[in-house]
């Protein structure tokens, strides 16, 4: 028997192999690949063929300008809200987290590991989405203002990463979470002026649209990538907004996160299917 | 999610040297779901290098008691020292020094087996070889291939492999075969005979009575979660002692009141219930040569370890 004997691994490294292990996983799901990748960098090439590239009539700024950083925002969402949570949430069901429980694994280190590689995935998402955007569609890069791109995107992620493990948390099944997640992030990110510009606004869309996080996000996030502003687009009460909605997910994430499947989903459906198989058998 | 400090509160650490006393002792558990009690005042003791089987039929408190043995579920009342550690308590110290065969565990269904067996032994401070692992339950075949096209039993011998990544001093095995054709539990059994070499300590549940016999040096028999016995496949519920059977068909023309010694005639077959087999079998033997009268179907058994489950467990 060769036992290898080393010492007991660091929280670091195990944070940094879950980290690899989950963006493994990732890339192998070719459907939240094509979602979190692919779908928003078709709706720019949409958008951009649809409405063209000229200058929007009182924005001053290209079609490719507006779109691209709210796109790219949209697909951070997407790497960070959806995939956490239909992700976790599938694991619950299949078993893999009472696994885990398991394990020498800290539990935190685990969740850290997965959240981190959501957020690894929307860097990607977003860095992709701006390639493009400035590469074909000629989206303008402001060198003074990426630190506040950069720090908005940040805390956005964060907040959308903790929103994500609290619908993990809270999904009875993983059948649920996709459906809390589409259901959630498709109308608000219509009414955060995602997919087109809303000029007047219904009161009620407006404030609806100002209460979820999305918005702020989106718009923190675009100001920092419109050539007609100027200063340094740090956007406070947007980022503090962010931070805020960030805070109070992860503490009702952990406040109900579950480790094993709840009964009902599908790993017990299937273990009462072998039991009553063997009993009458 | 508790965060677990690492380096302190290890009260198994350094006993490898001198051995426990017992690597599982149970004492008073009790679990209630609501109104049911699913363990009520169980007891249990596990030598090192033993495997236990806790048999039982499907509901009878195995699974519980078990989570709770692994940690994952806090009983009601009762002692447990698992390693000389309190399951509830033990965190990451406890858990590198178990492995745990889930009854329906997954791992990530993208990942490679030889991935898969990489980061989970990953977690703990000493690890088997992941070459090493697919050989001991037969995926060297699969060892490239992504979990997802593994068949049902090669993800379970899988699971068997994930449970011994980290070398554990102690094995868990919940319902191991459950759901298996003939063949493969003969399989199954097979790589864990391999383990048992291996001078791992094991704690088995099954509800297969041939597999506690083939696989276990003691059983506990759980029925509405309490040890209704307790013994080696040869002994338990006094099977060691227990009155053999002398069976034969009863001769044509002789009727039951002509037997030499007390029996019940079932279907035309003599049973004989003796102390003394020796000298029941030397009456009916005498009796039947005096008579010259052939003895066909002649058997003498003794009670089977499933007559002895079935009468334990059964409720009629």
């Amino acid at each position: 028997m060769t036992t290898d004997v080393v010492k007991r691994p660091s929280v670091g490294t195990l944070v940094w192999e879950q980290f690899r292990y989950q963006n493994k996983v990732f890339w192998r799901t070719p459907i939240a690949a094509f979602f979190t990748i692919v779908f928003p960098l078709m709706l720019l090439v949409l958008f951009t063929a649809i409405f063209g590239n000229d200058v929007i009539e009182g924005m001053g700024i290209t079609t490719a300008q507006f779109f691209t950083p709210g796109l790219a925002v949209f697909a951070a969402v997407s790497a960070t809200y959806t995939n956490l949570a239909i992700g976790t949430a599938i694991a619950r069901d299949n078993g893999i987290l009472k696994r885990i429980r398991g394990t020498p694994i800290p539990p935190w280190a685990y969740i850290a590991g997965r959240v981190a590689s959501g957020v690894y995935l929307a860097f990607i998402a977003m860095a992709l989405m701006m390639t493009v955007g400035i590469v074909f569609y000629g989206v303008q890069l402001i060198p003074r203002t990426i630190p506040a791109a950069l720090l908005t995107f940040v805390v956005g992620v964060g907040c959308f990463a903790a929103l994500g493990m609290l619908v993990a948390a809270i999904s009875p099944n993983g059948d649920a979470a996709p459906a809390i997640t589409n259901a959630t992030l498709l109308p608000v990110a219509f009414i955060s002026s995602i997919f087109f510009p809303i000029e007047d606004p219904p009161r009620w869309m407006e404030i609806a649209g100002s209460f979820f996080p999305l918005k702020a996000f989106a718009e923190a996030f675009r100001d920092a990538f419109d050539p007609t502003l100027s200063g340094a687009q740090f956007h406070w009460p947007q980022i503090g907004y962010l931070a805020l909605w960030g805070v109070v997910a992860a503490i009702l994430a952990i406040r109900f996160f579950r480790w094993e499947p709840s009964a009902g989903s599908r790993s017990r459906r299937r273990r009462r299917k072998e039991e009553t198989g063997s009993e009458t058998a | 999610m508790l965060p677990e400090c690492a380096e302190k509160a290890e009260p198994g650490a350094g006993r490898s040297s001198i051995a426990p006393v017992a690597a599982i002792e149970v004492e008073g558990l009790v679990k209630h779901y609501g109104e049911l009690a699913a363990v009520d005042g169980v007891e249990l003791s596990v030598e090192p290098g033993e495997v236990f089987a806790l048999l039982g039929p499907n509901g009878a408190g195995k699974t519980t008691t078990v989570e709770i043995l692994e940690g994952h579920r806090d009983p009601d009342r009762g002692q447990v020292s698992v390693l000389g550690f309190d399951p509830s308590t033990g965190g990451r110290a406890y858990r590198e020094r178990i492995g745990i065969v889930l009854q329906e565990g997954a791992v990530e269904r993208e990942l490679t087996v030889r991935e898969a067996l990489t980061i989970y032994g990953g977690m703990y401070p000493k690890r088997l070889d992941p070459d090493h692992l697919v050989e001991l339950v037969g995926l060297e075949e699969k060892a490239d291939a992504r979990i997802k096209t593994l068949s049902g039993g090669q993800q379970r011998r899988l699971e068997l492999a994930l449970g011994l990544a980290g070398d554990p001093d102690l094995l868990f095995l919940d319902e191991p075969t459950t759901g298996f054709d003939p063949s493969a539990r003969r399989q199954a059994w097979a790589i864990l005979e391999n383990l048992t070499a291996l001078g791992k300590t094991i704690l088995l549940t099954t509800h297969y009575m041939d597999e506690a016999q083939h696989l276990a040096d003691r059983i506990a028999v759980i029925d509405h979660g309490r040890i209704v016995a307790e013994g080696t496949p040869d002994t338990l519920g006094g099977r060691a002692d227990g009155k053999s059977v002398i069976r034969f068909a009863l001769p044509s023309g002789v009727g039951a009141d002509q037997l030499p010694v007390p029996a019940r005639v079932r279907d035309g077959l003599v049973e004989v219930e003796a102390e003394s087999v020796t000298k029941a079998l030397h009456g009916i033997t005498s009796w039947a040569v005096e008579r010259g009268l052939e003895l066909e179907r002649l058997q003498v058994a003794r009670p089977s370890l499933e007559d002895v489950y079935l009468e334990l467990t059964g409720d009629n």
